[in-house]
């Protein structure tokens, strides 16, 4: 490295580096459990997206492209920032493209358009233990997981069901993966859920507060739990369109005009979202010229 | 009679012990060992239990009753000695022996516990349905429905109205509590019942109300059951015989009624006199 740079590549020295790679190859060697790892300090606060930026500093390389994600957007603070971190200690190319990038780092949101091989998707985990709420002891937890004990991650939606008539969890929907290890998928909708099933990309989770590294490599068997008369369900897309790109049967965001009183809907994927807006709009006016 | 669970030579204790407590020949100041404070909490206690009866286990606080349920539940570990289940492979295999998986599977089928203390049997932030439910979960039930049944069905023998399945319990009475308790322990009807004093520390009426649910449920479903209680009124109610224990110890076992009549251990004497 130059002497006069100032930060080694991608931030992290090269010895932090090493260890949360090895944190990694074990996450993917064993699909869906927790690898503790020794969260770093970064110049951006716990608990926005450090675990998931670790992760992405680790694996990054010069000539990798790299597209950030926060809630389905390219242009949030957080995913600008993180962009901003990442291109100025390491220069690579940053885009909104999903299917140019790499690495794709992500917090709330699978993209829409599907990954492929050699793609990596970081998704940034704000809790990665799917059965705290039931069982608050780490150990006992841990304990759990070693024995395939998973009654706590299915008591969870069985008090749903007891509460609400049906499994109203909506985002971070526990999965088994590889049929041994119940996990925490980060808060994606249950929309994008499936979409870890038997992928052709590899997921990498990581969360920094709570210092683990979890993966679930490409084919892996990813299943969401339920019970047999209430079957795991996405959300409903039926009847919505985006207001912008007129897509259909894709995750929208939700949005209520206070002025006009009126609620529609817009991609959630706002990269996949200008995309297909372009492509309408050239559709057309190639369409014209007929 | 048949015998549904055997307990040979249990001892757990709280603590590494020395070489001083470990040699077999100690003389313990009560339960706890002089030079370095491991607690004994219980030491070779052997003991067998027959179908469908009610064993009362009895003996000052601090005796290892709880150590013992706790122990025979897989929440502690024992520090040596074997317990046999006839209904885990005949009865043929130390249940201490298998491994973690094989426990919870004998613990989530098998057995059944209500614990002294109510926070450590229930979730008190979700319903009494899903607390009861958690140990038809346990046991590998994936239908909701019929788990639905099946709590409404516990509930009812247990006299606790099915209006309040969705309330958590708690907003229980203690009294109340032991009772969700109950139904979640007998869920999967298993073969042996833990009861480490479900009725302390209620009123009287209370008490007795559901002394009377244990008896029903003892006589419906033949089930076999271990009661613990520092209080021998309670032992009498329930208990066809009776351990006494001391300093982690048995000092007396046999018949309630016999034991009640002519105590042999100066221990037993005072208790028994005590309660007349
Ligand atoms: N977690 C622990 N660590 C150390 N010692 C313990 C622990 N739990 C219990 N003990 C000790 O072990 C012995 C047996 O306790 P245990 O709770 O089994 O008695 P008990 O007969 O159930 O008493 P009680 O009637 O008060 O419920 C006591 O001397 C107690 O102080
Ligand atoms: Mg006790
Ligand atoms: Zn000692």
């Amino acid at each position: 490295m130059n002497e006069n740079n100032d930060y080694n590549f991608a931030f992290l020295d090269e010895v932090s580096k090493r260890e949360i790679r090895r944190a990694i190859i074990k996450a993917i060697a064993i699909p869906g459990y927790q690898v503790p790892f020794g969260s770093r300090e970064l110049p951006i606060g716990r608990g926005w997206g450090t675990g998931g930026i670790q992760i992405t500093l680790s694996i990054i390389g010069p000539n990798d492209v790299l597209k950030v994600i926060d809630q389905g957007s390219d242009d949030s603070v957080n995913a600008v920032s993180i962009k901003k971190f990442v291109h100025e200690c390491t220069g690579v190319e940053i885009t909104t493209d999903t299917e140019k990038a790499d690495v794709i780092q992500s917090r709330h949101r699978i993209p829409e358009e599907k990954l492929t091989e050699g793609q990596v998707l970081v998704l940034q985990v704000p809790m990665p233990e799917p059965l705290r709420y039931v069982e608050r002891s780490e150990l006992k937890a841990r304990k759990m997981h070693a024995d395939s004990e998973y009654s706590a991650a299915w008591l969870l939606l069985y008090e749903q069901i007891m509460r609400y008539g049906k499994i109203t969890m909506g985002a971070a929907y526990p999965v088994m993966v590889d049929d041994r290890y119940v996990m925490s998928p980060s808060p994606i909708p249950r929309y994008d859920t499936l979409k870890l099933d038997d992928a052709d990309c590899l997921y990498l989770f990581g969360a920094g507060r709570e210092k683990m590294i979890y993966a679930v490599p490409p084919h892996t068997r990813v299943v969401p739990l339920d019970f047999e008369d209430y079957k795991f369900e996405i959300e409903e897309t039926e009847g919505r369109a985006c207001s912008i790109c007129g897509a259909t049967g894709v995750f929208f965001d939700e949005i209520f005009d206070a002025e006009s009183g009126e609620r529609y809907f817009q991609c959630s994927d706002s990269g996949f979202c200008g995309k297909n807006a372009e492509r309408n709009k050239s559709n057309a006016t190639s369409n014209e010229c007929k | 009679m048949q015998q549904v669970m055997n307990v040979n030579e249990l001892t757990v204790r709280y603590g590494d012990g020395c070489v001083y407590c470990i040699d077999s020949d100690k003389s313990l100041d009560k339960n706890r060992c002089p030079k370095c404070k491991t607690v004994w909490a219980v030491r070779n206690v052997s003991f067998s239990l027959y179908h469908s009866e009610v064993l009362g286990v009895v003996g000052e606080s601090g005796s290892g009753k709880s150590t013992l349920m706790k122990t025979l539940y897989f929440d502690r570990e024992a520090t040596s000695g074997q317990t046999f289940l006839n209904a885990y492979e005949d009865g043929k295999t130390n249940i201490f022996s298998v491994s973690s998986q094989q426990q919870r599977a004998i613990r989530n089928n098998l057995l059944g516990m209500v614990y002294q203390n109510p926070l450590l049997g229930l979730l008190m932030d979700f319903s009494n349905g899903g607390n009861i439910a958690q140990k038809l979960i346990a046991a590998g039930h994936r239908n909701v429905s019929a788990m639905q049944s099946r709590t409404f069905e516990l509930l009812e023998h247990m006299e606790i109205s099915v209006n309040r399945v969705k309330e958590p319990p708690k907003n229980f009475s203690g009294g109340m509590q032991q009772r969700v308790q109950i139904s979640k322990a007998i869920a999967n009807n298993p073969p042996v019942l833990l009861l480490d004093e479900v009725t302390t520390g209620l009123d009287l009426s209370v008490q007795a109300k559901v002394l009377d649910l244990i008896r029903m449920v003892q006589k419906k479903f033949n089930i076999s059951i271990i009661v613990v209680s520092h209080d021998l009124a309670v032992i009498r109610m329930l208990s066809d015989r009776t351990i006494v224990m001391l300093d982690g110890q048995i000092v007396e076992h046999g018949f309630t009624d016999q034991i009640l009549e002519d105590p042999q251990h100066p221990f037993t004497q005072t208790l028994v006199h005590s309660l007349i």
